[in-house]
């Protein structure tokens, strides 16, 4: 389904529904979390009893079976009630997560995995990211060998978000050494099977905010994969990973823009009641003006995530939106975070106005899950036909 | 026993609202619309009628109609009363202000269609708060009413129905069919879930006009003028009981 200017009944009936679950969960819930690391159990709770981590899944399986767009418009809300990241990213993975499985898994795969994530039982991770190949994938260094019942995973992986609690991980590893492979992008297979702690050891990164939902150095010595978890064929596993993509892009700039806009309601707020030297800070340009660029760099940056999600859902290329809309949502979130600090002046340093802990999960949409600069080395190259500079 | 329940579009509870420059009313441009709170209330009850739950048996209501009187986008309002569990809605088409008895007319010719056992409305809709509509349609049908509703209970073809009065609670026994308007604390409406959401899209929507059913909705009440209310003046501290009673005299003018 697409998202033209204005909401079709049934997704204003969906962002109604999750900002009534999000407002049991306010601000100070949030800052409370933030502070103790503790995870966002009751919230992700709520969410998973109102069916809402199906929202994209196939129905046949216990899902919604509604588009990007749908998927992107909740996210969004969820963002944008106050929640942030420190919401978004604790339901993040169960939406789009598992693409790879709906669109390359068997129908044995899907049925075993699909509806105990829609339901919320399992808790899964997504092991790409590793600590001595970056945003360099194809040189990703964790080994996957056959074994007799399948293989046996060896590596390292960073960042890994989840992993503390996941009982199920989706992985990349490589299958086919680099130098036997015809391109680097070949002989890497993805797996997604159970996290068994008696040989994966997780250890968390202590970080700039987001502290309620962690992330992770993983050891992984000896991980055994049955057969029956690797998905798709063996050897495609980077083509396969690449149809998840495109839409978390497309997440991640929607719930930046949903950060963005809770962050400028605040400022707009204070800015209306804050009163030095006679009048309400907000009457002064110099005020204003920041907060007026953010409302429109917000909005041109949710324009694009719609277009990309609605492209998507028709079945069209859309990498450049989603990447450019991924792009422009981390940054216009960013700057309006940014200008709601400001706004508030001291305040906007203290945790009690909220804005500093948006403005730290701010940054989290700026390098997730690829940097700004492969976006643009990416449009420079693809759209723009410049030479590739990597 | 079918259970009606009409459900109103209006200004979300959560919004302030703002007077329009030329004080002719309430300026709802670009502003979240919503079910009244009450209405909301009133579905979750019928819903239980039918499912069973807050002191009902489960198929007590064997079908729950949502009916609203509005425009084209009050739709949306009956489909989340769809999506809370209602079964089919009405939608009577009508652009501009309907006054609460235009409203109860359109409701009486619903009630002679659809014959329910019980129509269960909000006590007010907290856009205009007249708190006639409930009142008024059981007068045009001559059906007992019950209105402020805190409980329902229903037992063969009656129901006990506790009302929330000054000073305390009443009960009354209302034969059926029977009109009750709901208060706050009835019950806590439930969320939408995705799948209900998704079912409510698939249920049935019949379009209406107020011609089909012989009613004229021309407004009998002329708008004077809307304004805000007055702001409120910030409290003083007073030291001692004399100056209290000096401000009250002189100041307050109420000794
Ligand atoms: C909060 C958080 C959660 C995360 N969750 C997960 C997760 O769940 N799973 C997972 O797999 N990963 C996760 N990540 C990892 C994230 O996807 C990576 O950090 C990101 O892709 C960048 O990779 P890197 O850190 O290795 O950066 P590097 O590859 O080391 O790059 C460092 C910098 O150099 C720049 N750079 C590198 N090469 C070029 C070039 N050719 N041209 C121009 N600039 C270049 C990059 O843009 C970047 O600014 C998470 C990260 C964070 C911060």
């Amino acid at each position: 389904m697409t998202l033209t200017v204005e909401l079709s009944d049934a997704q204003a009936a969906i962002k109604d529904a999750i900002e009534k679950i999000c407002a049991q969960f306010d601000d100070p819930y949030w800052r409370k979390v933030d502070d103790t690391g503790d995870f966002p159990n009751a919230f992700v709770d709520a969410i998973a009893a109102g069916g809402w981590l199906g929202v994209a899944m196939p129905e046949e399986f216990g899902g919604a079976g509604l588009g990007l767009t749908e998927a992107a418009l909740m996210m969004q809300t969820v963002a944008q009630s106050g929640a942030g990241f420190s919401g978004a990213s604790a339901i993040h993975l169960n939406i789009f997560g598992l693409m790879p499985v709906v669109k390359f898994g068997t129908p044995e795969q899907k049925k075993r995995f699909l509806p105990r994530i829609i339901s919320g039982e399992d808790k899964s991770c997504f092991a790409v990211t590793e600590p001595n190949s970056g945003l360099d994938t194809a040189s990703l260094q964790t080994r996957a060998e056959r074994t007799n019942a399948g293989y046996r995973i060896t590596g390292r992986k960073i960042w890994t978000t989840n992993a503390q609690r996941a009982d199920k991980i989706l992985i990349i590893a490589r299958t086919t050494p680099k130098d036997q492979c015809r391109k680097p992008t070949d002989g890497l297979s993805l797996f997604y099977t159970d996290f068994d702690r008696s040989k994966i050891e997780a250890q968390p990164i202590p970080k700039m905010g987001r502290k309620a939902v962690e992330c992770n150095t993983l050891f992984i010595d000896g991980l055994d994969v049955p057969r029956d978890d690797l998905i798709g064929e063996e050897g495609q596993g980077f083509r396969i990973l690449l149809t998840g993509l495109n839409p978390e892009r497309v997440l991640i700039g929607a719930e930046a823009v949903g950060l963005g806009r809770a962050a400028l309601a605040r400022a707009a707020q204070y800015a209306k009641e804050r009163e030095v030297f006679g009048r309400p800070i907000g009457q002064n340009q110099g005020v204003a003006h920041p907060l007026a660029r953010a409302w429109a760099e917000l909005e041109a940056a949710n324009l694009l995530a719609f277009k990309a999600a609605a492209l998507f859902d028709a079945g069209k290329e859309c990498g450049a939106e989603a990447n450019a809309a991924k792009y422009l949502g981390g940054e216009a979130g960013f700057n309006a975070c940014e200008a709601a600090v400001m706004a508030h002046g001291g305040m906007g340093y203290a945790k009690e106005y909220y804005v500093e802990r948006y403005f730290r999960e701010a940054m989290i949409a700026r390098i997730v899950p690829v940097s700004r600069e492969m976006i643009l080395n990416f449009i420079a190259e693809r759209v723009l036909g410049l030479p590739k500079s990597y | 026993m079918k259970v009606l329940v009409p459900v109103k579009r209006v200004l979300d509870y959560n919004l302030k609202v703002r007077v329009k420059p030329d004080q002719s009313g309430v300026d709802l441009s670009n502003l979240k619309m919503s079910m009244n709170p009450f209405d909301e209330i009133a579905v979750e009850e019928a819903v239980r009628m039918k499912e069973g739950g807050g002191g009902h048996a489960a198929g007590a209501a064997s079908e729950v109609i949502a009916v609203s009187i509005g425009p084209q986008q009050a739709q949306e309002t009956i489909r989340t009363a769809l999506a809370m569990g209602a079964d089919r809605g009405i939608l009577v088409q009508v652009d501009g202000d309907v006054e609460p008895l235009a409203v109860a007319k359109i409701l009486k010719a619903i009630c002679d269609a659809e014959q329910p056992g019980l129509v269960i409305l909000g006590k007010q809709a907290i856009d205009d708060d007249s708190n006639q509509t409930g009142q008024m349609l059981a007068a045009l049908l001559d059906w007992p009413q019950a209105t402020f509703a805190s409980k329902i209970a229903l037992s063969d073809g009656k129901a006990a129905v506790t009302r929330e009065v000054d000073g305390g609670l009443q009960t009354l026994s209302v034969a059926l069919p029977a009109i009750v308007t709901t208060d706050l604390r009835l019950n806590e409406p439930r969320y939408a879930s995705l799948p209900n959401i998704m079912k409510a899209k698939k249920k049935p929507i019949d379009m209406k006009t107020a011609a089909d059913y012989g009613v004229d909705v021309a407004p009998r009440l002329q708008v004077v003028k809307v304004a805000e209310p007055a702001k409120r003046q910030g409290g003083a501290k007073v030291k001692t009981v004399q100056e209290l009673v000096e401000k009250l005299k002189n100041e307050a003018g109420v000794l």
